[in-house]
C-alpha cells in the first residue's frame, strides 16, 4: 500500500497553565480536527460540571487525577497529531521551577521548542529559563509565541517590545533558528488559522511554521557514528558464519565498502554488508536502525563504536561538560556513578565543579558547590575507561550522557559534552 | 542531501527496533507480551525485524482470562509455531481456581482486573525482568505518561509521578532483584500509524479485525459479541450484524462496529474517518475517569 512521505517533527511546549499552555495544545489539536468525539464529550461534560462557559479546550492535555485535581501538569506528556503536511509529537511539559528535569526531558529529543510568553507580562524569569534549557540542549528550531494578544488589544507596539524584550537575553544564549509569533490561543488567532485581528503581522500562523520547519538537516550528516547495541550471530545453518553488528546510525551516512575503525580497539575493516530482514542496503543513513557486516574478524561487543576511517571521535577518558542534576537527592562529593554514553557503560566521577549557573539571572555562581535537583552547572568528569565523544553541539548522541547512582539505580543527572 | 531523511513510519520503525534492542541487551528474561491484539503482533513483527537473521529472541506471554475470541487463540498458536518462539501461559482461571483473585459477580461482570493478578504471578514465577508491551501513548490518557522503559517495584506497581527521567536515547534499565521494568516500543505510535504499517507491511492479523457478521448485542452503545461468557437479560437481544473489532480484549467487553471494512485498505479509510477513540468501545476503561491510571498502577499492562 502506498504510504506519504510525510516527516516527524517532535516538538516541546514551555510555559506554565497561566500562559495559557494547555489551551494552546487544546487549541492545536481542536482544530486539526484530532480530538475525538468521546473525548470532546467527556471534556464538556467535565468543563460543565466545573462551570466553565463552553469547552475548556486545556482539559484536553489533563492526564493524571492529581493533575485533574490540582490544575497543573506534573510530568512530561506525549501528544499525538497529524496534518496533511507532517506527524507531530508534543512533548507537553510542566512549567514549575521544581518541574525542570521534565523540561530537559522533553526538549532532548524535540526538533522544535515552542516558548510561550504571555502579553500581559513580557520577557519574565520562566521565560529565561525555558529558553536558556532550549539554548542548552541546543533546540535547532525556537518559536517564541507572545500568546493572549486579545488581552492587550491585538497591539503591534506590544508584541514589538517583547520581541525587543526577548533579543535583549539572546545575548546569553546560542539559538540557531528562532522566531516570533503572535497569537491568542484562547481565541484561535495565529494558531492554525491566520488572525484577522492582527493584519499587521505578515507571517505564518503557528501550525503552518510548524510544518513547514526545514528538519532533514537537524541530523549531522557528516560524521558517522554506530554505536553496537548487540551482536547478531544466528549460529543457524543457513547462516552460519554470519556476525552482525546491530545498532542505530545516530549521525552520517555509511555505504558498503566504506573503510571504518572500530572504537576503542581502533582496528580498521571494510563494510561487508548492511542488512535489514527486507533485504540488504547500499548504504545507511541517520536514524536507520540497520545490521552491519564487516570483512574482517574483529572482536567488536556492545558499546563498541563504528566510524569512518578517516573521521573519529575524540577517544578520551577526562572532559568537560554541562550537567543537569535530576535526582530527589543532591550530589555528594565523590560518589562513582555509572555513567551511560551511547550504548556504551563505564564508571565516572564528577572531578570538579567548575560553577553553577543561575538559570533565573543566568549568571555564573563561582563559588556554590551543591548541587541538588535541577540545579545546572559545568562539572570536569574522569572516567574509568575511555568515552568515544563528540561535542554536543555537534552532535546530540554522541555528545550526551547520563550518570546513575549504582546505590539507588536511579537516573541522577544528565549531561551535554562541551 | 534532501534524500537523506526517514518519513515517519520509518523513523518510527526504526525508534521501535531500537528500543528491542535495547531491551534484549539490558536484561536477562525479557518476554512479549501477547494478547493476539493488533499491537501486539506488531510488536513481534518488530522484535523480527531487529533480531534478523538471529533466531526470535523473546518468549511470548499471554495471560488469558479464559474469555477468548476463538479466532485469537488459533491465530496465538500458529505464530508460535511459525517463528518457533517460547510461549508462556498465564491462566485467570487458574487464579480463580487457586483462590488469588474472586470472580466478580452480575451482568456487567469481567475479568479484566483480575489479569492484574495473574500477569503478576507469571513475571514473578517465570523470573521475567522485562515485559515488553504493544501499549501507545496516544490510547489513553494515563498512558500519554508511559516512559520507554517503565520501572516497576517489587509490587509491580508503578509510580507516575516518580518516574526515571528518560534523555535522547539514553534508556536505564538498571534494577534490583524482584523488580521489573515493562518496554514499549511502539509509545510514539498512533493507531492509525498502526494500521498504517500494517498494511504496508501486510502483517497477518486476526479475522476479528475485518468486518464479518456475528451475533451480537446492544450495550454501552457498542456491539458486544454474544458469547458461552456473556451474560444477558431479558431486554438484551441477541442480533446478526456484519461488524468488526478496533481493539481486542476479553470477548465479554469488547464491543464491536458496525463496518463493511474487510481489507486493510479498507481498514485504513475506515480508521481515518473515525471520530471516536478506539478504546471507546471498551467498557473496562468507562467505569471512571481513572480507571486506567488505577489498573496501571496496580500493575496494569
Amino acid at each position: 500500500m502506498e504510504i506519504n512521505n510525510n516527516q516527524l517533527l517532535r516538538f516541546t511546549t514551555a510555559g506554565s497553565v497561566d500562559d495559557g499552555k494547555s489551551t494552546l495544545i487544546g487549541r492545536l489539536l481542536y482544530d486539526s480536527k484530532s480530538i475525538f468525539e468521546d473525548q470532546l464529550e467527556s471534556i464538556e461534560a467535565t468543563s460543565q460540571k466545573k462551570g466553565h462557559d463552553g469547552v475548556d479546550l486545556a482539559l484536553f492535555t489533563d492526564g493524571l487525577r492529581d493533575e485533574r485535581e490540582q490544575g497543573i501538569t506534573i510530568d512530561v506528556a506525549y501528544r499525538y497529531f497529524t496534518t496533511p503536511k507532517r506527524k507531530f509529537i508534543i512533548a507537553d511539559t510542566p512549567g514549575h521551577i521544581q518541574y525542570t528535569r521534565n523540561m530537559v526531558t522533553g526538549a532532548s529529543t524535540a526538533n522544535a521548542a515552542i516558548i510561550l510568553i504571555d502579553a500581559r507580562h513580557g520577557v519574565i524569569e520562566q521565560t529565561k529559563r525555558h529558553s536558556y534549557i532550549a539554548s542548552l540542549l541546543q533546540i535547532p528550531h525556537v518559536i517564541v509565541c507572545i500568546n493572549k494578544m486579545d488581552l492587550v488589544d491585538y497591539k503591534e507596539e506590544v508584541f514589538n517590545d517583547i520581541v525587543s524584550q526577548y533579543e535583549a537575553i539572546l545575548s546569553k544564549m546560542t539559538m540557531k533558528d528562532i522566531r516570533f509569533i503572535p497569537i491568542s490561543a484562547l481565541k484561535g488567532d495565529n494558531v492554525v488559522n491566520r488572525s484577522e485581528n492582527m493584519n499587521w503581522y505578515n507571517g505564518a500562523p503557528l501550525l503552518h511554521t510548524l510544518e513547514s520547519l526545514h528538519i532533514s538537516s537537524d541530523i549531522n550528516k557528516i560524521d558517522a557514528r554506530f554505536p553496537v547495541q548487540t551482536v547478531i550471530r544466528p549460529q543457524s545453518k543457513e547462516f552460519i558464519d554470519y556476525r552482525g553488528y546491530a545498532g542505530r546510525l545516530e549521525s552520517g551516512i555509511l555505504r558498503v565498502g566504506d573503510e571504518v575503525a572500530v572504537l576503542p580497539s581502533g582496528f580498521c575493516s571494510k563494510i561487508k554488508s548492511i542488512d535489514t530482514l527486507t533485504g540488504s542496503l547500499n548504504e545507511a543513513f541517520a536514524p536507520m536502525s540497520v545490521s552491519i557486516q564487516l570483512e574482517d574478524d574483529i572482536d567488536i561487543s556492545r558499546g563498541d563504536m563504528i566510524v569512518r576511517e578517516k573521521n573519529r571521535p575524540e577517544k578520551t577518558q577526562e572532559f568537560d561538560a554541562m550537567l543537569c542534576w535530576l535526582g530527589d537527592t543532591p550530589y555528594q562529593e565523590r560518589t562513582k556513578f555509572v555513567i551511560r554514553h551511547t550504548s556504551n557503560e563505564q564508571t565516572a566521577m564528577i572531578r570538579e565543579i567548575t560553577y553553577k549557573m543561575d538559570i533565573n539571572s543566568l549568571e555564573r555562581l563561582d563559588d556554590d558547590k551543591n548541587i541538588a535537583m535541577n540545579d545546572i552547572c559545568r562539572v570536569k568528569i574522569k572516567t574509568a575507561a575511555p568515552l568515544m565523544i563528540d561535542e554536543y553541539r555537534d552532535n546530540r548522541f554522541t555528545g550526551s550522557f547520563i550518570l546513575v547512582n549504582p546505590n539507588t539505580n536511579e537516573t541522577v543527572a544528565a549531561g551535554m559534552i562541551i | 542531501m534532501e534524500k537523506y531523511y526517514l518519513n515517519y513510519l520509518d523513523e518510527l520503525e526504526s525508534e521501535a527496533i531500537f528500543v528491542l534492542r535495547e531491551v534484549a541487551a539490558q536484561f536477562k528474561n525479557p518476554v512479549i507480551l501477547f494478547s493476539g491484539g493488533k499491537d501486539s503482533i506488531l510488536v513481534t513483527h518488530l522484535a523480527r525485524k531487529a533480531f534478523y537473521p538471529a533466531k526470535f529472541p523473546f518468549a511470548l506471554m499471554h495471560v488469558d482470562t479464559g474469555h477468548n475470541f476463538p479466532e485469537t487463540i488459533q491465530f496465538r498458536d500458529e505464530l508460535i509455531a511459525s517463528l518457533g518462539a517460547r510461549l508462556i501461559v498465564g491462566s485467570v482461571q487458574e487464579s480463580i481456581d487457586d483462590g488469588r483473585v474472586q470472580e466478580e459477580k452480575g451482568k456487567f461482570a469481567t475479568r479484566n482486573a483480575l489479569q492484574i493478578t495473574t500477569l503478576l504471578d507469571a513475571i514473578e514465577h517465570n523470573k521475567v525482568d522485562c515485559a515488553i508491551g504493544g501499549g501507545r501513548r496516544d490510547e489513553e490518557k494515563a498512558r500519554a505518561k508511559e516512559r520507554f522503559f517503565s520501572h516497576r517495584d517489587d509490587f509491580g506497581q508503578w509510580d507516575p509521578k516518580n518516574q526515571r527521567p528518560e534523555l535522547w536515547n539514553l534508556f536505564n534499565g538498571k534494577h534490583f532483584e524482584g523488580e521489573h521494568f515493562r518496554a514499549f516500543p511502539i509509545s510514539n505510535w498512533t493507531e492509525m500509524d498502526v494500521w498504517n504499517y500494517i498494511a504496508r507491511e501486510n502483517i497477518a492479523i486476526p479475522s476479528i479485525y475485518f468486518a464479518h457478521q456475528r451475533d451480537v448485542i446492544w450495550r454501552n452503545n457498542s456491539w458486544i459479541p454474544d458469547s458461552e461468557f456473556l451474560i444477558k437479560d431479558d431486554s438484551e437481544k441477541v442480533v446478526n450484524k456484519k461488524i468488526r473489532f478496533r481493539t481486542l480484549g476479553d470477548i465479554t467487553i469488547t464491543g464491536g462496529i458496525e463496518s463493511d471494512a474487510d481489507t486493510l485498505e479498507k481498514i485504513v479509510m475506515e480508521v481515518s474517518a473515525m471520530r471516536q477513540t478506539e478504546r471507546g468501545n471498551r467498557s473496562d476503561d468507562k467505569r471512571s475517569e481513572n480507571a486506567m491510571e488505577d489498573r496501571k498502577k496496580q500493575g496494569y499492562f
